[in-house]
């Protein structure tokens, strides 16, 4: 049945949350884990922020509904919001097609490059997935 | 705490299942997806693991009084191996638990017929307990028959087609809401034409030993018609979208089957434990009705939101979802008598925003079953 192997790519950044962090020129590309997409199943709604506003490394910034139950998003570092994932609203289910590509969430203009620093490296994220010290 | 585990968790875990706790057990929520399950049962069939329900069986000179004088319904008129709906309530008309009760013929030829009563399973032990409580004068005997059966849910269009395969007598016969018995070697099981999904289908009672057996034989023999195991998750939007209420959700012990919509399942002219307050909340009128709903605006209601008008409460979502049949966000929730008419509209407050929603007919889904 599902077998599918849970990715942990390599080139970005995590948070304890299951979020990554990817830098991209100016900005940093977030969005959920292959991991956490898993967990919550078919994704039926995704809830973003407005272009402009501000988030902070882990407050809540966005909801994902999945046929079960609502979860929030943190943002794994802080700053403001430069560009939004618009095809989730009518494709939502790229978050489970695509965690880390075409499902990303929002793009952020960083307000503290330390900030990713602090993030989890995938082997890191990973290890603490599998010894279960973050689920 | 220590969770129970039906008998077929490893094979649950072997097909890929993810595990939740459910009512003290730890079940499969989904294996392929909530979605395609759903889509599986609605359109194929699917196989159910609901083993962590219980039986309790009554049996004795005064098991039909008894069970007359607990349930709501009128079981006074079921036929041997027919099966009814029907409402433990407290003395005030709250609800102890939702079942469904089979008349079942005696263990001797000489003893009249018994009933076993199907309870849910976070409710099992507090069911026994209240039942044994209200036994009174009347010779019966109560026994929780949990362990001797393997309780299976097999549901969908291909269910009947599929299980045909694997039994000899003519399944079409088993009418809607009646059951028959089989035999695994010496011992008895108990096929029912009954569900908890809005499809046709069927609730197996397998004799204990055996269930993995005829798990394996169900998903063996259904394989080229797309039969899939399924989860609690798709068991719970399936249910939903046929308003089947949900003890804990709809019902609970603030609740009446009165306001829950399900007057149906109570007869007030016998007399039962709960029945002069059900009665009389009859009479009165009642302060909340369950309704249907469908969000306008777009956002998911969940289980404890606030409905609102004009910013004061009028009442709250007892479940809600994203409903995979219509791909609409329903919900079922309390409001006030007079917000309950069809097209009225509110809000729900969804994580503190209002958000448009509208009364909508129930059930989402036309159970195809019913009528059978």
């Amino acid at each position: 049945m599902s077998d599918k192997k849970i990715v942990y790519a390599t080139d970005r950044k995590y948070a304890e949350s299951h979020e990554w962090a990817k830098p991209e020129g100016d900005l940093v590309v977030i969005g959920i884990s292959d991991y956490a997409q898993d967990q919550l199943g078919d994704v039926v709604f995704v809830e973003l922020p407005s272009v402009g506003a501000t988030v902070s490394a882990g407050k809540t910034f966005g909801v994902v509904e999945s046929v079960k139950a609502a979860s929030d998003v943190y943002a794994p570092i802080s700053g403001a919001v430069a560009e939004i994932n618009e095809s989730l609203k009518e494709h939502p289910e790229t978050v489970n097609k695509d965690a880390f590509n075409a499902g990303w969430f929002i793009k952020v203009r960083p307000s503290n490059a330390g900030e990713m620093e602090k993030l989890f490296d995938a082997a890191t994220y990973q290890g603490k997935i599998e010894a279960g010290e973050i689920h | 705490m220590n969770l129970k585990r039906t008998p077929l968790y490893d094979t649950h875990v072997a097909l890929g299942a993810r595990l939740v706790e459910f009512g003290g057990w730890e079940m499969p929520v989904q294996y392929s997806g909530i979605l395609d399950e759903h889509r599986a049962v609605r359109n194929a069939a699917g196989l159910f693991d609901i083993d962590h329900m219980g039986q309790i069986e009554v049996s004795g000179r005064d098991a039909l009084a008894f069970v007359q004088h607990v349930l709501t319904s009128d079981l006074a008129s079921l036929d041997l191996f027919q099966a009814k709906y029907a409402i433990l309530c407290y003395a005030d008309g709250t609800i102890v638990d939702d079942t469904f009760v089979y008349k079942l013929p005696g263990k001797t030829k000489s003893a009249p017929p018994q009933f076993m009563i199907v309870v849910n399973a976070g409710n099992r032990e507090k069911d026994f307990a209240w039942l044994n409580a209200h036994r009174g004068k009347f010779k019966v005997e109560l026994r929780d028959v949990s362990d001797q059966f393997y309780m299976l849910a097999f549901q969908g269009p291909l269910a009947e087609s599929v299980l045909q395969k694997l039994e000899s007598f003519d399944l079409s016969k088993i009418k809607y809401h009646h059951a028959r018995e089989f035999n695994i070697g010496k011992e008895r099981g108990i096929l029912a034409r009954t569900g908890y999904t809005g499809e046709d289908g069927f609730e197996l009672f397998i004799p204990a030993p055996h269930g993995k057996h005829v798990w394996d034989a169900i998903l063996e023999h259904g394989k080229d018609a797309g039969v899939k195991p399924i989860g609690l998750g798709a068991r719970d939007s399936l249910r939903f979208e046929a308003k089947m209420v949900l003890y804990g959700h709809e019902i609970d012990a603030h609740t009446s089957p009165i306001e829950a919509g399900l007057s149906w399942a109570c007869d007030l002219t016998k007399d039962f434990v709960g029945r002069d307050c059900l009665l009389k909340r009859k009479l009165e009128g009642v302060v909340k009705k369950l309704v249907g709903i469908e969000m306008v605006d777009r956002g998911t209601a969940r289980q404890g939101y606030e409905i609102a008008k004009e910013g004061n409460p009028i009442g709250v979502i007892t479940s809600g979802m994203f409903a995979p049949t219509f791909e609409k966000n329903l919900a079922l929730g309390y409001v006030a008598p007079a917000m309950s008419a069809l097209g009225t509209e509110f809000d729900v407050i969804v994580r503190g925003k209002p958000l448009k929603a509208r009364v909508v007919k129930t059930p989402f889904y036309a159970n195809r079953a019913r009528g059978k």
